[in-house]
């Protein structure tokens, strides 16, 4: 009898965490929402592609800044991971993806609010480590010599860019490795395991002395279009549309430029 | 009929709430997966090449961890030296280590710009990128298991039949091959399937250390990892297919465990 009193005992305590949990989650929902102040209030969370890690940390705290009473949580990854989290009920208020077709999911699934506006562009760069080991100059040397040459798998937005370039030019790359994201081509380029890498203009920049960069003209085949968008069933939507329109301000688009990106 | 044999009723419940902690996810991912396309998804060529590939690397690993793990085990089980402990520690650090951070340590050490990778490239050894980079990381991690299982069996059977057959004349090799190896065989297969399984579940080591290229490099976890960019169904098929193989192997390696503490009884 004993027994059965304390597992009950512990049921009723999971129990009332659980609820605890629960009522946590609807306090922190906007109390009153009849109170229309031109004052923004609440907190977002924004879901940004990995590659946008500086300046959306930056866009964040700068937006902050300007609306007092705001508070913007970040997160991120892969655009597809993101999308996968956001179509299995991840509590998002903002997306940002690395490219259109992640952006069209989560856009064909209905969980948009409005159309996404496209913010930035990106196109591909050759890394190299410092001193430029292999005497890479071209996009063409990357085939052919006997330089370890490591890309994104063809899956992931940066490979099929890198795909695109391919196709365009001609060029067939016989890589070491093809990396499930762009920051693991970085990271096996910075190491010196490789030779060189096909990276994003801006992660040769983010990444500072610890690599050299070789634009190369074929870039432009492949074009990546970055869109953002507020999400359906955000606590806060006059915060979240507000960030989307500030990422597309003037002084949004400083910040990305500063780091590398295209406007679109 | 089920005998809780003086477990109390609340610990069977909190166990009961373990196991499906345990068991709901993966039937949750059962629940995803795409029976019609099933056989396509998993004999698709990419797939093929990584389940041999996985296949080859971890037994390959297991057969290092054998190689390397059973005097591992013999050593800190029956020598006596100062730092014993600390090395124990050290040895069996890849166990609660992040994969990762493995891979990190690897790449600082077999790398191309690494302490001993270095000096392979001048001899024109060059493992980066290579299946043997997978290897070493499977082997890395999965070490500790072996060692760990057998240096356990090891310590229970006690050092009194060797010490009996040392008596009688048998000198250590033969002490070991007649005596010592065949009352922890049991240990010893288990723990080298645990290794195994270990190996074949190694993805942040190899991800870090090895790169990821179909057919030298791209395990199945990597493979999965990757076909989750593009195709769901496939990744959940192949993830289906690991379940399977870890279940066979954990099952074996159980059945291995339990004849052991049979074989241990003998005393």
């Amino acid at each position: 009898m004993k027994t059965t009193t304390a597992s009950a005992a512990l049921f009723l305590a999971l129990g009332l965490a659980l609820a605890g949990c629960a009522s946590n989650a609807e306090t922190a929902e906007p109390a009153e929402p009849s109170a229309t102040t031109d004052a923004l209030e609440g907190t977002i969370t924004v879901f940004a592609a990995a590659s946008l890690k500086g300046t959306f940390t930056e866009l964040a705290d700068d937006f902050e800044a300007a609306n007092p009473g705001t508070t913007v949580e970040l997160n991120f990854a892969g655009s597809s991971d993101l999308v996968t989290q956001i179509t299995e009920g991840a509590p998002a208020d903002v997306f940002a993806s690395a490219d259109e077709k992640n952006m069209a999911k989560v856009t064909d699934a209905a969980l948009a609010e409005g159309e996404p506006v496209d913010f930035a562009t990106n196109v591909l760069e050759i890394a190299v480590p410092p001193g430029n080991p292999a005497g890479i100059e071209s996009f063409a040397d990357l085939a052919g010599s006997d330089a370890k040459v490591v890309v994104c798998a063809p899956a992931v937005p940066c490979g099929a860019a890198t795909a695109a370039v391919e196709t365009a030019t001609g060029v067939d790359i016989t890589p070491v490795s093809e990396e499930s994201s762009v920051t693991d081509v970085l990271g096996k380029v910075v190491s010196g395991e490789a030779d060189a890498g096909l990276v994003y203009v801006t992660d040769v920049i983010a990444a500072g002395d610890a690599v050299e960069g070789i634009e190369f003209d074929e870039s432009d085949e492949a074009v990546n279009t970055y869109p953002v968008v507020a999400l359906k069933d955000s606590a806060a939507p006059d915060v979240a549309q507000a960030f989307v329109d500030y990422i597309a301000s003037e002084a949004g688009q400083k910040v990305l430029a500063d780091a590398g990106f295209g406007t679109p | 009929m089920t005998v809780l044999g003086g477990v109390p009723r609340w610990v069977a419940a909190l166990a009961a709430l373990g196991a499906l902690f345990v068991v709901l996810p993966l039937a949750a991912m059962i629940t995803r997966v795409n029976w019609a396309e099933f056989l396509p998804l998993i004999t698709s060529e990419s797939s093929v090449a990584a389940l041999l590939l996985s296949l080859r690397t971890s037994l390959a690993a297991t057969a290092l961890c054998v190689v390397f793990g059973v005097p591992m085990a013999l050593v800190l089980a029956r020598a006596r030296f100062r730092g014993q402990k600390i090395l124990r520690a050290l040895v069996l650090l890849p166990l609660v280590l992040p994969p990762v951070v493995g891979g990190i340590a690897l790449l600082y050490t077999f790398g191309r710009r690494g302490l001993i990778g270095q000096s392979l490239e001048v001899l024109g050894v060059t493992i980066a990128f290579s299946t043997t980079a997978v290897v070493l990381a499977q082997t890395f991690v999965a070490l500790p298991f072996l060692v760990l299982s057998l240096e356990g069996a090891l310590r229970t059977v006690g050092t009194r039949y060797e010490a009996v057959g040392a008596t009688l004349g048998a000198g250590p090799t033969t002490v070991l091959r007649r005596i010592t190896l065949p009352l922890v065989f049991p240990a010893l297969l288990s723990g080298a399937v645990l290794s195994f399984a270990r190996a074949l579940g190694e993805f942040g080591a190899t991800l870090t250390f090895a790169g990821s290229l179909q057919g030298t490099t791209r395990t199945l976890p990597l493979e999965i990892y990757l076909q989750r960019e593009t195709s769901p169904d496939t990744a959940v098929a192949l993830s289906l297919v690991l379940v399977v193989v870890a279940v066979i192997v954990v099952g074996f390696a159980h059945q291995a465990g339990s004849s052991g503490l049979r074989g241990g009884a003998i005393r």
